[in-house]
């Protein structure tokens, strides 16, 4: 499942005057969901909008399905769709109007009136573009990237703004698309997204990639995850620490409040449990703190904001 | 509002709905369909409107009726029909085009067209198309309003539709060169600016001659003075080809399209 490269990104250099947005970005996306995550400014929309066709590289390579989105355009675009990250529509037209035209521009086109239901636009009725509910601007985007049938899909913060349903509701779509055989390109700030919708996910910052991998796999490689449990204060530490793996430690930080801290499996779970039931302890409110994806993407991109 | 939030287990894998089948669609129906749409914005657009037929119809009818300006020998709706005409094809080509276009390149319409599989030519193949067909409906309009004021066309049609061409060519020229490459605002000011200026000053109502000689050389070159001149010589006089004023159109039409196609920006 997991074999061309839908994307692939080599060295990509993209300034803007004298600020420089994307700063030697390497990236293979495969078939699939891909996340691209970043603070704002890492070079994410930069980044897309090359591979979309948009912005032509100052130097690296760039291939998408195997074409240049530059030089290649007119063979690339049909087997493309793009939400972009704001606007793309008349002001004066309707949502199906729009959606209409944009599937007349394909050749074997979604049904219309099925992706209108499937994305509850069919209330907007007779209403022209700017005066759309946000969220209805933000679903007839993500139907006119979808509807042309195509093979790659690239969302640019599909869900920014959107009101809980409707996030659902886009995220189903992805899942769709993902199990039909679309391959999917999103960026976002919502950690939670990519957890639920990625197969992979690529944290950007200042215009170069951090890290890429699995959901799974950056939360395991991350920092240390932590084991907590009460029991009567004094427990002998250094016992404790004796039946753990090498590289973990353990502290009772106020008395009888403990802390493991370490490679946080099921084997470290049973060895803490059974070291408790030698010593007759009995481990109240034992609890296992993973680290999520945002504890990762923070402490990549560190915890202060930026503008 | 209903959102519909069905499972990826039920709704799209068993059907495979979204299955990528792409490919773009006949050009001659992405044009047709472009074409058409741009069409249809134009004329639901009020402020368009009124530019666009408003405008024209009230000029010709008021000053048909009322003797305001002195339009030299002859009946008034003779000297001001060839004018209005040209001030139409001003209006749709230039202001109209000039203020929409500036307004999708800011809103991102023109970027998002320009990811799928229609061509830039094609757009703007399709642009013109829908100006083309503005002009249409307004020639008719105003043709029949004319007639009913009295009007009586002399000369050679094809000299005509000659002159309505090559205009519509250096007005569509001038409007894209100033949507592509000013901000959305300043396009409808400046686009409005020029349309009264050139109202004015462009030999639509107010005869050339009643400017200084220096001034009437200068206002002379300008594409509106040239169209309704043009139309004014075929269509009053009954003269045979135009060619000063063809010529003039020609070359604003060549400088214009070239700068708007090495000057414009998509965003």
């Amino acid at each position: 499942m997991r074999s061309e490269p839908v994307v692939e990104v080599q060295a990509l250099v993209k300034r803007y005057g004298t600020k420089t947005a994307v700063d030697g970005l390497d990236l293979v996306a495969r078939a699939g969901v891909t996340a691209v995550l970043g603070p704002n400014g890492a070079g994410k929309t930069t980044t897309v909008e090359t591979c979309e066709g948009y912005r032509k590289p100052d130097s690296g390579t760039v291939r998408v399905l195997g074409l240049d989105p530059v030089r290649q355009s007119a063979a690339l675009r049909p087997r493309i769709g793009v939400m972009l990250q704001s606007g793309g529509v008349y002001s004066g037209a309707r949502a199906d109007e729009m959606l209409r035209h944009v599937a007349r521009l394909h050749a074997h086109p979604l049904d219309v009136d099925a992706l209108i239901e499937r994305l509850g636009l069919g209330g907007c009725g007779r209403t022209s573009y700017r005066r759309l509910s946000g969220g209805q601007q933000q679903r007839l985007a993500l139907a006119m990237a979808v509807v042309g049938r195509p093979e790659l899909v690239f969302l640019d913060e599909p869900t920014a703004g959107l009101d809980p349903q409707a996030r659902r509701a886009t995220w189903d779509l992805v899942r769709d698309l993902r199990a039909d055989g679309v391959s999917v390109i999103l960026t976002t700030h919502y950690m939670e997204e990519a957890e639920q919708l990625a197969d992979d996910v690529v944290i950007v910052d200042a215009g170069r990639v951090v890290v890429q991998g699995s959901p799974e796999q950056l939360c395991r490689g991350g920092a240390e995850n932590t084991l907590r449990f009460t029991g009567r204060p004094g427990l002998d530490v250094a016992s404790l620490l004796k039946a753990l793996p090498a590289d973990s430690s353990a502290a009772e930080l106020t008395p009888g409040s403990y802390r493991v801290v370490g490679k946080v499996d099921p084997q470290l779970l049973a060895t803490v449990t059974s070291w408790c039931a030698q010593h007759g302890v009995m481990p109240d409110r034992i609890s296992v703190e993973r680290h999520t994806l945002e504890d990762v993407f923070l402490e990549l991109t560190g915890k202060e904001l930026r503008s | 509002m209903t959102l519909t939030t069905g499972t990826g287990a039920d709704s799209g894998a068993a059907t495979g709905a979204y299955a990528p089948r792409p490919g773009a669609a006949p050009l001659s129906r992405m044009i047709a369909a472009q074409a058409a749409l741009e069409t249809k914005m134009l004329l639901r657009n009020g402020e368009q409107l009124l530019l666009t037929v408003v405008i024209p119809t009230l000029l010709l009818v008021l000053f048909s009726a009322v003797d305001i300006v002195d339009t030299g020998a002859g009946k008034a709706v003779d000297f001001l029909t060839p004018g209005v005409l040209a001030l139409a094809v001003m209006s749709t080509a230039f202001t109209g085009q000039a203020i929409a276009t500036g307004f999708e390149r800011r809103y991102g319409v023109l970027k998002r067209l320009a990811a799928s599989p229609l061509p830039r030519w094609a757009l703007m193949t399709a642009k013109t198309a829908s100006v083309l067909v503005t002009e249409v409906l307004q020639v008719v309009l105003l043709t029949v309003i004319a007639f009913a004021l009295g009007w009586s066309p002399h000369g050679d049609p094809l000299a005509v539709l000659l002159l309505l061409v090559l205009g519509t060519a250096a007005f569509s020229g001038l409007g894209l060169l100033m949507a592509g490459t000013l901000k959305a605002e300043a396009t409808l000011a400046a686009a409005n600016l020029v349309f009264l200026l050139l109202l004015v000053g462009g030999g639509v109502i107010v005869p050339l001659d009643k400017f200084p000689s220096g001034a009437q050389d200068v206002l002379g070159l300008l594409p509106i003075s040239a169209l309704s001149d043009g139309l004014r010589d075929v269509l009053q006089h009954g003269a045979g080809m135009p060619w000063g004023d063809l010529g003039i159109l020609a070359g604003w039409a060549v400088v214009a399209l070239a700068a708007a196609g090495r000057f414009f920006r998509w965003e």
